[in-house]
């Protein structure tokens, strides 16, 4: 047994607090966004210049001067205001976002992360991820444990070309979820398994070091 | 002295010339200045050092230039959705300096306002920061970025006045306020330009001073690149 997309982001929901300002990446975090507890008020931030991001438009509603970094249509919120790339930038860089929610290709037990480039491969480019792992407060990664050959994508160190250097904090894949306490050398200790998955079993299928 | 101009061509008269650098506003395709690039290909301008966050679709915005081979390098964040700039990247016809995104707005922030460069903790031990010099302070490392002053800026605003004040709708402000700021000469695009006084003064994104010339625009495409929706609820 493993965790579906809707259960991974229903277990990454639950590290959202009331108040928090969250950017979800592009894929698989901004499943985040349906699985919010009632009582718990959070502002979504889009990087292309939006705060209080809101749910998809009604047919025949779509704006083509409203989009979120997906470049998808949405609505604004009461709440929403809007702000130039610049702006928006220094409220992720200057350590106001709570929160980042991202996915990943590898992550290391190190906290380093690679989601932007496979080398020889066409590289599409790394948009705001590199901001963001640098500026949020807290760093999550959803990814499934393992990658299309099965290899482990949380690795002792990755192999990929890194987004950022000792930035992660909490990693939620379709197995596990591994949390560390700081960034000053706490390991990676796996605080939850999937139903049905032993710890045994994401060992097996993990390549970093953790405590349990 | 006049701002305002007939059209994109006219208010590019005189200004194009090849291996310039010009940098252009919008995300995705919110906010191109769609017509100033339409016309920009249209002149036949060639090796040209264009600063986009993106690099337009085939066939529209930035994509129009690449198939054209009027771009000589680029300089962006995200390069995804378009063939022909793959095609010509991985034949070696087109350079490409990525830039995070919010470093490749500060740098248009920072060189339009008279700062060389910046320290940055984005890309600290990552493939962008090889070269650079690494600084720290509080504990912390940096790298130093660098300001961007084009030749030319060219954006897209929703509403602008004969002076040139700009107002932007929505996310399609996104990278043109800090565009605008970054061009020794900025021309913009608008939809609607309203008589001087209209625009209230508290709501005004882009002071006249950046803008040098603009027109007021018709036919704007303003494609939507996702187009999605939520079902009612019954």
């Amino acid at each position: 047994m493993s965790w579906t997309r809707d259960q991974m982001a229903a277990r990454a929901a639950r590290e959202l607090s009331d108040g928090f300002y969250v950017n979800l990446g592009i894929g698989m975090p901004t499943l985040v966004a349906n699985h919010i507890a009632p009582g718990i008020d959070i502002t979504l931030q889009s990087e292309n210049g939006m705060l209080g991001m809101g749910p998809f438009p009604y047919a025949g509603e779509e704006d083509p001067d409203l989009i979120n970094a997906g470049k998808q249509t949405i609505t604004e919120l009461r709440r929403t205001s809007y702000f130039s790339s610049a702006d928006s930038f220094a409220m992720i860089r200057g350590g106001h976002m709570d929160l980042s929610i991202l996915g990943a290709m590898e992550v290391a037990e190190n906290g380093d992360i690679a989601n932007w480039m496979v080398p020889g491969k066409l590289v599409k480019g790394m948009g705001g991820a590199m901001d963001l792992v640098a500026g949020a407060r807290r760093i999550i990664v959803m990814m499934e444990h393992c990658d299309k050959a099965g290899r482990p994508k949380f690795v002792g160190r990755c192999s990929l070309p890194l987004t950022g250097a000792n930035v992660v904090d909490m990693i939620v894949t379709d197995l596990a979820v591994f949390a560390r306490a700081d960034r000053s050398g706490s390991p990676f200790q796996l605080i939850e398994c999937a139903d049905g998955v032993s710890a045994d079993d994401v060992r097996a299928r993990t390549g970093a070091a953790f405590i349990q | 002295m006049p701002k305002t101009y007939a059209d994109a061509t006219t208010a590019l008269d005189g200004l194009l010339f090849d291996g310039m650098t010009i940098a252009a506003g919008g995300f995705g395709l919110c906010g191109i200045p769609e017509l100033l690039i339409a016309a920009i290909a249209a002149s036949g301008v060639k090796n040209l050092t264009v600063v986009s966050n993106n690099a337009g679709v085939d066939g529209f915005g930035l994509g129009v230039l690449l198939a054209q081979r009027q771009v000589k390098k680029m300089i962006s964040s995200y390069v995804g959705e378009n063939k022909e700039f793959e095609r010509q990247y991985l034949s070696g016809e087109l350079e490409l300096e990525f830039a995070p995104q919010g470093t490749l707005a500060e740098r248009l922030r920072a060189g339009g306002a008279g700062i060389a460069g910046f320290y940055t903790r984005t890309g600290v031990g990552t493939l962008i920061a090889d070269g650079k010099e690494h600084k720290d302070f509080g504990g912390e490392t940096y790298i130093l970025e660098h300001g961007i002053v084009a030749d030319l800026a060219v954006v897209h605003a929703w509403k602008g006045d004969p002076y040139g004040n700009l107002a932007y709708r929505k996310t399609a402000r996104n990278f043109n306020p800090n565009t605008a700021t970054a061009g020794k000469v900025t021309v913009a695009e608008v939809e609607q330009l309203v008589e001087a006084g209209s625009l209230d003064p508290d709501g005004i994104h882009t002071p006249s001073v950046y803008v040098q010339r603009l027109f007021q625009g018709a036919g704007f495409e303003k494609r939507i690149e996702q187009r999605t929706i939520r079902e009612r609820a019954a």
